[in-house]
């Protein structure tokens, strides 16, 4: 994966850096804990909200176990509909074959749909490198454009912005790369949308070919889906003449029915709507709608080996919501940035050092980047235990052990300097100044028993050679005590 | 070697653990959540879209008849001054019987620009499904509700529903009556953003205005 962010510092000090800056936390803690009380409200509403979780896990998990099937699935569905089927096994592999299909058509133009997979391959730098402009035209990844920034979050990549910020970046941007921002432009959110409404139109109104994800690929139907609120998905998916969609293996589904369920927890998880403004579903070519060319870049870039670890595969059922992100306390504190990957918060800390491997400093780090207190898990739509797999991470990134590389069986060294320590006492005396995160983490720990390391890494390596650590207790203190009222209701 | 066999090869690697299970998928994924949530009369699910759609800021009317819905669309259309309507090739000319020759009648045609439907005022379309629960409305690019493109680009879109046929309770039951093969827009409210401070706003680039007509009795009958 060829998303890491250049010059990045491990989390921990990306972190401390980021706590510092007020204006950062503050727009954080207004938009997470906002969106979090908004989420919990949609939720429930829907009553058997947990029997759509399980199947959510159910479907992607049968998804993953059977998905050579299912990715030869998806080629002969989507070439029956009249796309054209690309295979792509890392980041560079993808953007030759896109830079290559946007030549092919003549343009140097290309609009683009807000997507993660485009964004961890670094697609918008590499047109740039063979003289493509790629205009984002979601309006938070405007933002970030114009902005010459990085986003910080999976949902609302700008969140770091306030009103006043975007304001700025609008004047002082927009010129350069079209039409300018309407005169004494105010920070007000309507106005600034306006702005971004005019600036676009234009764009949209020319474009011969778009570049959008999907959330969701229907194995059975070649179907594609794209989720969103704005309409500029909708634009670039109907209004040019070619169509090119760079899809991660893991966005299939088997079935169009399988679409109920994610559609009914992808938009409460994510934006706490009922249902988002817009969803798009298209299969290959229609006649005289949409594009005329359709193109599908099936994306590999570290998903086969995440496949390849039993314990960190979950990862890959995750439908980026952002649910996680927005209860985590340390996303909160730290924001998007430190994490260093396109994929921020507890997600991110699984799913890039999974996807990249671990040997960069940032990578290494980002399995500490969590008190364990379990939130994320809990509110996940797919169920991915995200501190299970945090710790198995941490165990490897300890200890060493054998890992998938592009395919291939890897025996990996235990980190080097000693940042894992370092970081997991940081990230210690975090949770020891804040009880409610150490009591779920005590909790957690006590539950992952089996995947903690018997041995120290490190400099305690020779100490803990000759001794046994001390297990982890079956139960925590704490919750001992709570249940048996200090041991007069009897031990058990 | 090809990518194709690189990516499939790699993944038949990574399931070497996995034990073979040739359970269909049917019988493999049992489906233990509701097909709607609560019971609900028909009236009651078409007074649901109407809540869940006003709570999406789409403005609802309803009417019984035909000619009542040709009075309300031209009232709807003269309220906002349009001057032009874009027209799917399959929309019943009775909806239009009350609309004055002021206003132009656009035909949605394949060899139309999308600079020139952005100079369209309004478009007017049915649907193909409602599901209450989510104030959805999904249009399939049937002949009464045209190409994607149509309810896209103008600022202001009139959709309307024949209650109770078209409408579902829910997204599962909306699922079952939908044809994937169909390019499908589903559309819940006006278009929205709220990457401003998460300041809810209404319109960036799709209809800004979303008038949805309830046709067939306010009881839903
Ligand atoms: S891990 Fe779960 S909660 Fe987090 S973004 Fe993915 S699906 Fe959402």
């Amino acid at each position: 994966m060829s998303g890491t962010f250049v010059g990045m510092p491990a989390f921990q000090r990306a972190a401390h850096e980021a706590v510092r800056n007020e204006t950062l936390r503050g727009n954080l803690r207004h938009a997470t804990h906002t969106i979090r009380a908004k989420r919990a409200h949609a939720v429930a509403e829907v009553s058997d909200w947990a029997e759509l979780r399980e199947a959510g896990k159910r479907i992607k998990d049968h998804t993953l176990r059977h998905l050579d099937r299912y990715l030869v699935r998806v080629e002969e569905a989507v070439t029956a509909a009249g796309g054209v089927v690309h295979w792509a096994a890392d980041a560079d592999e993808a953007n030759r074959i896109v830079a290559e299909l946007v030549k092919a058509t003549g343009e140097s133009e290309v609009v683009k749909v807000k997507s993660m997979a485009t964004q961890e391959i670094g697609l918008n730098e590499a047109l740039e490198a063979e003289g493509i402009h790629a205009y984002e035209t979601d309006l938070a990844e405007l933002i970030v454009q114009l902005g010459k920034d990085r986003p910080s979050h999976i949902l609302v990549p700008a969140i770091h912005r306030n009103r006043g910020e975007i304001r700025d970046i609008f004047r002082s941007e927009m010129s350069e790369w079209g039409r300018p921002a309407p005169e004494g432009l105010s920070d007000s959110p309507a106005e600034l949308a306006e702005a971004a409404r005019l600036h676009l139109r234009e764009k949209f109104l020319r474009a011969k070919v778009g570049i959008s994800g999907a959330n969701f690929v229907v194995a059975e139907t070649g179907t594609l889906v794209v989720v969103e609120s704005e309409g500029n998905g909708r634009m670039c998916l109907t209004l040019p003449e070619t169509l090119i969609s760079v899809v991660g293996i893991e966005k299939i589904v088997p079935t169009w029915r399988d679409l109920e369920v994610f559609l009914q927890t992808l938009p409460r998880s994510s934006t706490a709507e009922r249902m988002n403004p817009y969803t798009s579903t298209w299969t290959g070519t229609t006649d005289s709608d949409g594009p005329k060319n359709f193109h599908l870049v099936l994306l590999d870039n570290g998903r086969t080996d995440t496949l390849a670890d039993e314990v960190g595969r979950q990862a890959l059922r995750c439908i980026r919501c952002s649910a996680c992100l927005n209860v985590c306390p340390v996303y909160e504190r730290a924001g998007g940035h430190a994490y260093g990957s396109v994929y921020p918060g507890p997600i991110g800390a699984i799913l890039s050092p999974q996807l990249r491997g671990t040997q960069s400093e940032i990578d290494a780090s980002l399995p500490y980047a969590s008190s364990l207190c379990g939130a994320c898990y809990e509110v996940c739509p797919v169920a991915i235990d995200i501190p299970e797999v945090l710790v198995h991470l941490r165990e490897r990134v300890a200890q060493g052990g054998t890992v998938t590389r592009e395919g291939t069986k890897v025996v990996l060294r235990p980190a080097k300097g000693h940042a894992a320590e370092r970081a997991a006492m940081r990230a210690a005396r975090w949770a020891f100044s804040h009880p409610g995160a150490l009591r779920t983490g005590q909790r957690l720990a006590s539950r992952t028993r089996r995947f903690h390391p018997r041995t120290l890494p490190g400099p305690g390596r020779a100490w803990s050679g000759s001794r046994d650590l001390p297990p982890v207790p079956a139960e925590p203190f704490r919750d001992w005590w709570q249940r048996t009222n200090g041991g007069k209701d009897g031990v058990k | 070697m090809s990518s194709r066999d690189v990516i499939l090869g790699r993944v038949r690697r990574a399931l070497a653990d996995v034990t073979p299970d040739e359970t269909p998928y049917e019988l493999a994924l049992p489906r233990d959540y509701e097909r709607e949530h609560g019971g609900r009369s028909v009236a009651q699910t078409v007074e649901l879209l109407a809540e869940n759609l006003a709570d999406y800021r789409a403005l609802v009317h309803r009417c019984a008849t035909v000619p009542e819905l040709s009075a309300l669309i031209a009232g709807l259309l003269a309220g906002r001054g349009a001057r032009s309507v874009l027209v799917p090739p399959g929309l019943d000319e009775a909806w239009l019987a009350d609309t004055g020759a002021d206003v132009t009648r656009v035909p949605d045609g394949a060899e139309s620009t999308a600079a020139e439907l952005d100079r369209v005022d309004s478009v007017l379309t049915g649907c193909a499904v409602a599901i209450a629960e989510t104030g959805t409305l999904v249009l399939d690019g049937s002949p009464d509700q045209g190409r994607r493109r149509i309810t896209l680009i103008p600022d202001h879109h009139i959709c309307v529903v024949r209650v109770p046929d078209q409408v579902v309770g829910a997204v599962p039951q909306a699922m079952e009556r939908l044809d994937p093969v169909r390019p499908l827009t589903w559309i819940s409210g006006p278009s929205a953003t709220s990457d401003i401070e998460l300041d809810r706003v209404e319109g960036v680039h799709g209809p800004r205005t979303l008038e949805v007509v309830l046709l067939g009795g306010a009881d839903g009958s």
